[in-house]
């Protein structure tokens, strides 16, 4: 086990490495300079030069990267160009909300998923299974921007249940987690619903009904923790989705996320930013695969960790 | 030397009421008020910050040796008392307004003019508003890091602070004014290092009290502020990161006084329609024109005729109902409220036949194929579908490149841009004065790699003019100076590098508690909104 995270831990870095790279070479090649951002409409070629130079952007490419890395390694982010304040602080405060939701927005979507996925599984071929499919096809595939609007629209102006966007209570977080999660619940009940189907057909599951088990012991103690497996795992690529998802839902909720921060500095080519943000993205989507393939031997004995 | 403003009539002016309302409603104290912006703040030092939403938390955190009235574009002495300008223009000598503090109780000296200044050229700041200074004695030689002091600063004693300039300039005392030129004490930017954006102290009529990164920033009211009886609010909250569309709900249901980024496109004709919201919405003119650039460096935008058939192939109108009004036609690079503005002048007329009759003329009788960069977001793309219809008409096939902004400004710098819509990037003028409108974006000192001036136009004779206009710094011949300003940009029409569209209009939402003349809510140089003058009706 402790080999086996340690041979896990050393590819993550092997993969956070892999990001750093094709992040800073896509930031390297893009045709919009940081310089002219920082230096303003007003600045002289040689003021553009003097920052460039400050910065270190002059500098071959594999320096400049090695300088990125060296400083990375110490546990230094840099400094955003534009705010001047260290990316770590930056993220540091905004990390927290960002987990908050990730966590309450990924129950959502297991809340709602997971049982329609059931009852579509147990109503296999009828109207309700057709009508749920539909469904979740129809919510993976709506536009988050509507969608969150409409929530809020609805619950929050007309209703007056929830605020109107806003970060700090219970109350703040409903609406966004349960936006996130109607939007990801269609992919968690179609997985659940085949996996489902998958186990109902297993032979254990007709011994134990042969037993004279009751329906919902069956479904419930025998055929769930074995169609469970898939989510566990989906669980953990979700953590990616999330993250890729999260600017338009927080914007609208004005929900204070590493989102927010992302697509501000994107828009301003502040490359110190947009590399913290996504190394720790990355991060996070390691960590999460890590944890969700090290749970799964806890629920299913058969898988061993090699 | 002689003086050209003298102190007792400016102790005149502030001797007044700091403020006297057109509106009648008298100004009442307190309360809490409450903004909404889109993007974060990025930092609230004078020296750096440069956006939309920082711009006026600055002024009202900071003040600089001059100032403006309130909701106008009238100059008057900030933290300055008095001024004097020698005969030949080159030496300004302000004497400071006594007893001012900062927010960490000190006094204000002469040395933190210095100071701050030379902080500003020092090329370690990395000031975007550096080139601001560079009519200052000794500033090549400070900006390139090669001295580290401006030669042409110096403060003789505690009160006066001695400016000379390398060449007349007569936008030096709006220049004092800007952001960048906002007084800032050594102590503090020090103990914060490079974190003073997030620290800031300042002389201003507001302290920063809070600042929750990525959600709230609260400016408390500075009882020791300078100019008695501001500011009226005990304290205003700016909510940051929140949606354009969510902030105008948050407005309507009560819980926002002023939605910072404005009334959202799609929302516009919903509001005015409504004449509840519409009553709370005021509507003022900003230092600001929107303009296709044609790089005159390359065919077929070398011919000058071709640039006047752009000119007259444009239907303005039609392009203002695009975005639902909320703009004028524009008929030359200046905007209508900007000082030598050229009145009755029609520009080129929308006029089809006529284009094609210059194309023909320029050897394009069928039109030719090019391309228009145009920054990415609502509503620049449909504005660039509109003049590509517009240019169809008359043979040129326009194919739009929807870009991100930076992508935008560094083909433009680049000059491999043929045409650009310059909406998202176009110029807002930093200082209301002419003069602001033409060296980087029209002026040779503009065209070159990686400069403001897309078009790479660049007309000798016309930088001379420009030079010899500024030159002339004497107020009394003001009106001199503004007809010769007047004169560039007729010229400029002439040669047509660019095709001006349209003056965007400000439309800025308050609630039905905010008090204060209409004019602080879209206030050309506080933009978007002067906090300091603002007040919570009772």
């Amino acid at each position: 086990m402790a080999a086996y995270i340690l041979r896990r831990l050393f590819q993550s870095a092997l993969i956070l490495l892999g990001v750093s790279f094709i992040t800073f070479v896509l930031l390297y090649v893009l045709p919009a300079d940081p310089v002219r951002q920082i230096a303003g409409r007003s600045a002289t070629a040689a003021t553009v030069e003097s920052i460039r130079q400050q910065l270190g952007l002059d500098q071959p490419f594999l320096v400049q990267y090695g300088n990125y890395l060296w400083n990375l390694v110490q546990g230094d982010l840099g400094r955003s160009y534009l705010q001047k304040t260290e990316v770590a602080e930056l993220i540091a405060s905004r990390l927290p909300a960002t987990l908050l939701l990730l966590v309450a927005a990924i129950s959502c979507e297991l809340l709602i998923g997971l049982p329609l996925g059931i009852v579509a599984a147990l109503n296999r071929g009828k109207a309700i299974d057709n009508g749920l499919m539909l469904t979740s096809f129809m919510t993976v595939s709506a536009p988050q921007f509507v969608v969150a609007l409409l929530l809020l629209f609805i619950f929050a102006v007309k209703l007056g249940w929830f605020p109107i966007g806003g970060y700090g209570t219970f109350a703040h977080l409903v609406l966004p987690a349960v936006t996130l999660g109607i939007l990801g619940s269609g992919w968690y009940s179609r997985i659940m619903r085949s996996s489902m189907i998958d186990v109902l057909r297993a032979d254990f599951i007709r011994t134990a009904r042969a037993k004279g088990l009751g329906r919902g012991k069956v479904i419930l103690g025998h055929a769930l923790p074995n169609a469970i497996l898939p989510i566990i795992a989906m669980i953990g690529i979700d953590i990616g989705l999330f993250m890729s998802g999260i600017v338009v839902v927080e914007s609208v909720f004005g929900w204070p996320g590493i989102g927010q921060l992302a697509w501000q500095a994107i828009q301003r080519v502040d490359i110190p930013i947009i590399m913290g943000v996504t190394l720790v993205s990355a991060c996070g989507i390691v960590i999460g695969n890590l944890i969700a393939d090290l749970i799964s031997p806890l629920i299913d004995p058969r898988i061993k960790l090699r | 030397m002689r003086k050209l403003i003298l102190s007792t009539a400016l102790a005149a002016i502030f001797a007044l009421p700091a403020f006297a309302p057109a509106s009648a409603t008298e100004p009442s104290y307190g309360g809490n008020m409450v903004l909404t912006y889109k993007d974060d703040v990025a930092t609230l030092d004078p020296a750096i910050g440069y956006d939309w939403q920082n711009w006026s938390m600055i002024k009202s955190l900071f003040d600089g040796l001059m100032d403006y009235d309130p909701g106008t574009t009238t100059l008057r002495p900030g933290l300055a008392e008095s001024y004097e300008i020698s005969e030949d223009g080159l030496t300004y000598t302000f004497k400071l307004r006594k007893g001012v503090k900062f927010h960490n109780g000190r006094e204000l000296v002469a040395d933190d003019v210095v100071y701050s200044i030379n902080r500003v050229v020092n090329p370690t700041t990395q000031s975007p508003g550096q080139g601001f200074f560079a009519s200052i004695e000794g500033y090549d030689e400070a900006a390139e890091g090669k001295a580290d002091a401006v030669a042409g600063i110096s403060a003789p004693d505690a009160e006066t602070v001695v400016i000379k300039l390398s060449r007349p300039d007569a936008t030096f005392l709006h220049i004092m004014a800007l952001n960048f030129s906002f007084i800032v004490p050594q102590e503090a930017v020090e103990a914060a290092g490079a974190d003073f954006g997030k620290k800031p102290v300042g002389t201003g009529a507001f302290k920063l009290a809070e600042w929750s990164l990525g959600q709230r920033l609260v400016f408390e009211k500075n009882a020791d502020y300078w100019i008695s009886g501001v500011p009226y609010l005990d304290s205003f909250t700016v909510e940051v990161g929140q949606e354009p569309v969510v902030a105008l709900l948050r407005a309507q249901n009560g819980e926002v006084d002023i939605p910072g980024d404005g009334i959202p496109p799609a929302k516009f004709v919903e509001v005015m329609k409504d004449e509840a919201q519409a009553s709370l919405v005021v509507e003022g003119g900003q230092l600001h024109t929107g303009y296709i650039t044609m790089n005159v460096t390359q065919a077929p935008f070398d011919k000058v005729e071709v640039r006047r058939a752009v000119n007259m192939a444009i239907n303005k109108d039609r392009i203002i109902q695009v975005i639902n009004g909320r703009a004028v036609p524009a008929t030359q690079p200046l905007p209508p409220s900007m000082p030598g503005y050229t009145e009755g002048y029609e520009g080129y007329k929308f006029d089809q036949e006529g284009a094609k009759k210059l194309l023909a003329e320029a050897g394009y009788a069928d039109g030719f194929d090019t391309e228009m960069f145009v920054m990415n977001t609502d509503p620049n793309p449909r504005i660039a579908q509109a003049i590509q219809q517009d240019l169809k008409a008359i043979g040129i096939n326009v194919s739009i490149k929807s870009l991100a902004q930076a992508n935008v400004i560094e083909a433009g710098g680049a000059g491999t841009a043929p045409m650009i819509w310059s909406g998202g990037m176009a110029w807002i003028a930093d200082f209301p004065d002419p003069a602001n409108f033409y060296g980087p974006i029209l002026g040779c000192g503009g065209a070159v790699e990686g400069g403001w001036n897309w078009s790479k136009y660049c007309n000798p004779a016309l930088d001379e003019m420009a030079a010899a206009a500024d030159s002339i710094v004497d107020p009394a011949k003001e009106g001199e100076r503004l007809a010769k300003w007047s004169e560039i940009y007729m010229k400029v029409m002439e040669d047509a590098p660019w095709a001006p569209v349209f003056n965007e209009q400000r439309f800025t939402m308050k609630s039905a508690r905010m008090g204060g003349a209409d004019e602080l809510y879209v206030d050309p140089v506080s933009i978007p909104v002067n906090y300091d003058y603002v007040f919570i009706k009772e």
